[in-house]
């Protein structure tokens, strides 16, 4: 709120201040901008567009009835693999996004030049989506769930990492200044201190991000890099669409469960 | 008082805590298990690393199709940004649940978990088929995922707002409509515009993902720049897409801090 005052002397209430208001019409403007920008240039091809209805309606024929004759020994042993694949990942995630954490936080590691370094390497491993890292790594150790696993790993810090950090940022002074008071060392300030502090945030962050993986891990496999999208791969590859159906629908089934087992698990730790 | 309190009767672990911890441990060392580790796979994983990053240098900006990509990204980004949050604020509206019946908003609920339960690019696959290869394809597969996500959050936000102003409004002689536009929408918007931010952010992340399955952007351009072994080309795309995103982050945050 702000006060200004009008022509006829009278003072007026106001909700925002003149810079809050160009800011805010500042980033409308822009939004509209792009938005016009990329409707005018995008490059559709509309013959492909008239078709559509037409492509939908021959997919969802071919889709039904889904063929259940593949989910043994198909599609059960890559579905499995995709779970492994997110938990495995996550706590990988977990052990190079925890230390990065403590890092980056102000407050645990009072190191001006550490914190930014470690700011970057959270920053940069986000930046780089998980298929990227996945074709690396499918080039490094070979197609696999090894690679997946790792592709996933390395795309978590970014995320475990920046919300861990901010976590222990807010973390009351009043613990550590005692634990100072007794002549606690850094290390014992952040194992004593911070960690208890940032537990509640360790949880949630893990739960969440584990959530998030389960749905990657299904896509690695597009690349080779294992898991559940492999055996779609080959189905679309294939052109068998009512196997296509079958994966898609276990997909789904996997995902729902999953979320489902993270939202009881997040009402009893959290 | 008597001292036969001491510091174990506080702490001591509960069994089935411990019980849980140890199924966990199982659980890694079998799932490690099938990931089909080894002390030789890994050394020569590193050796075929180096190699790699050798190859990356110097990365090559000069080739002419980094641009056109990269804005055919941003295009996609943009328009899928537009049409998902226009679509799931009606689909929001629909599944909270302290507006709608029960029965209406389990349906609203229904689609908002079909369409996040999909990674984009799978979804992406099948956008493909239907419209063919291109831009369109990835708007589309995008559209469908930013309806999942933004319209769980909005849907929570709408959960939480408050009854009173409703009851206000209802209280003046409101129709229906009158008390959405009036009672319900005042109290997200700002929190609207944000996850509006967050997701364009998390758009422009995935249209660089759907190229690889040939739904436009720069993943097509990197991706058959892989396969061509091209690697210094394939090091200018990521840095540029790091770039990208890292722009991307920067101004969500900005929008956030502008609507605070």
């Amino acid at each position: 709120m702000s006060l200004v005052a009008t022509t006829e002397g009278a003072r007026r209430w106001v909700r925002f201040t003149p810079a809050e208001r160009m800011a805010r019409f500042a980033v409308y403007l822009a939004g509209v901008a792009a938005i016009v920008w990329s409707a005018r240039t995008i490059e559709i091809i509309p013959e492909f567009l008239l078709d559509a209805p037409e492509q939908v309606a021959d997919m969802g024929s071919r889709m039904w009835p889904i063929d259940w004759r593949h989910f043994w020994p198909e599609v059960w042993p890559a579905l499995i693999e995709t779970p492994h694949i997110a938990a495995m990942a996550t706590l990988l995630g977990l052990a190079m996004g925890i230390p990065i954490g403590f890092l980056a936080a102000r407050n645990a590691t009072p190191v001006p030049w550490l914190n930014h370094l470690a700011r970057f390497i959270l920053v940069a491993t986000r930046s780089i989506p998980t298929l990227i890292w996945a074709l690396f790594f499918v080039a490094m150790f070979g197609p696999g769930p090894l690679a997946g696993a790792l592709a996933i790993a390395f795309h978590s810090v970014g995320f475990i990492g920046k919300m861990f950090s901010e976590g222990v940022e807010e973390a009351a002074r009043g613990p550590i200044e005692a634990l100072t008071a007794t002549g606690a060392t850094p290390m014992q300030k952040i194992v004593m201190g911070y960690w208890p502090m940032a537990l509640p945030t360790f949880w949630s962050v893990a739960l969440f991000r584990w959530d998030i993986n389960v749905r990657e891990s299904a896509v690695l496999g597009l690349v080779g890099a294992g898991g559940i999208g492999v055996a779609l791969n080959s189905a679309i590859d294939l052109i068998q669409w009512d196997r296509v159906a079958l994966i898609l629908l276990t997909i789904f089934v996997v995902v729902v469960v999953i979320e489902w087992l993270v939202t009881r698990i997040r009402e009893r730790v959290i | 008082m008597s001292a036969t309190v001491t510091r174990d009767d506080f702490f001591a672990p509960s069994i089935g805590r411990r019980l849980i911890y140890a199924g966990l441990i199982v659980y890694v060392v079998y799932a490690a298990a099938t990931l089909g580790l080894s002390l030789e796979r890994i050394e020569r994983g590193i050796g075929y690393g180096a190699r790699f990053l050798a190859g990356f240098f110097p990365p090559d900006f000069t080739k002419s199709d980094i641009l056109p990509g990269l804005l055919e990204s941003l295009q996609i980004a943009f328009l899928s940004s537009l049409f998902g949050t226009l679509l799931a604020i009606p689909v929001a509206l629909v599944s909270a649940r302290n507006l709608m019946p029960r029965v209406v908003s389990w349906s609203g609920r229904l689609i908002i978990t079909f369409c996040r339960s999909f990674h984009p690019v799978i979804i992406a696959i099948i956008a493909v088929k239907a419209i063919g290869f291109g831009a369109a394809a990835g708007v589309v597969a995008l559209t469908i995922a930013s309806v999942g996500f933004v319209g769980k959050l909005l849907a929570e936000a709408i959960e939480e707002i408050s009854e009173k102003q409703i009851e206000a409004v209802r209280a003046t002689g409101a129709s229906f409509m009158g008390v959405i536009v009036f009672g319900v929408i005042p109290q997200v918007v700002n929190r609207f515009i944000g996850f509006v931010a967050y997701e364009t952010d998390a758009n422009l992340r995935n249209s660089t993902m759907v190229g690889v399955v040939g739904a436009g952007g720069i993943g097509g351009t990197l991706f058959s720049a892989f396969q061509r072994f091209d690697y210094d080309f394939v090091a200018g795309i990521v840095i540029c897409i790091i770039a990208l995103v890292m722009v991307g982050e920067v101004l969500q945050l900005v929008v956030k801090r502008v609507f605070r």
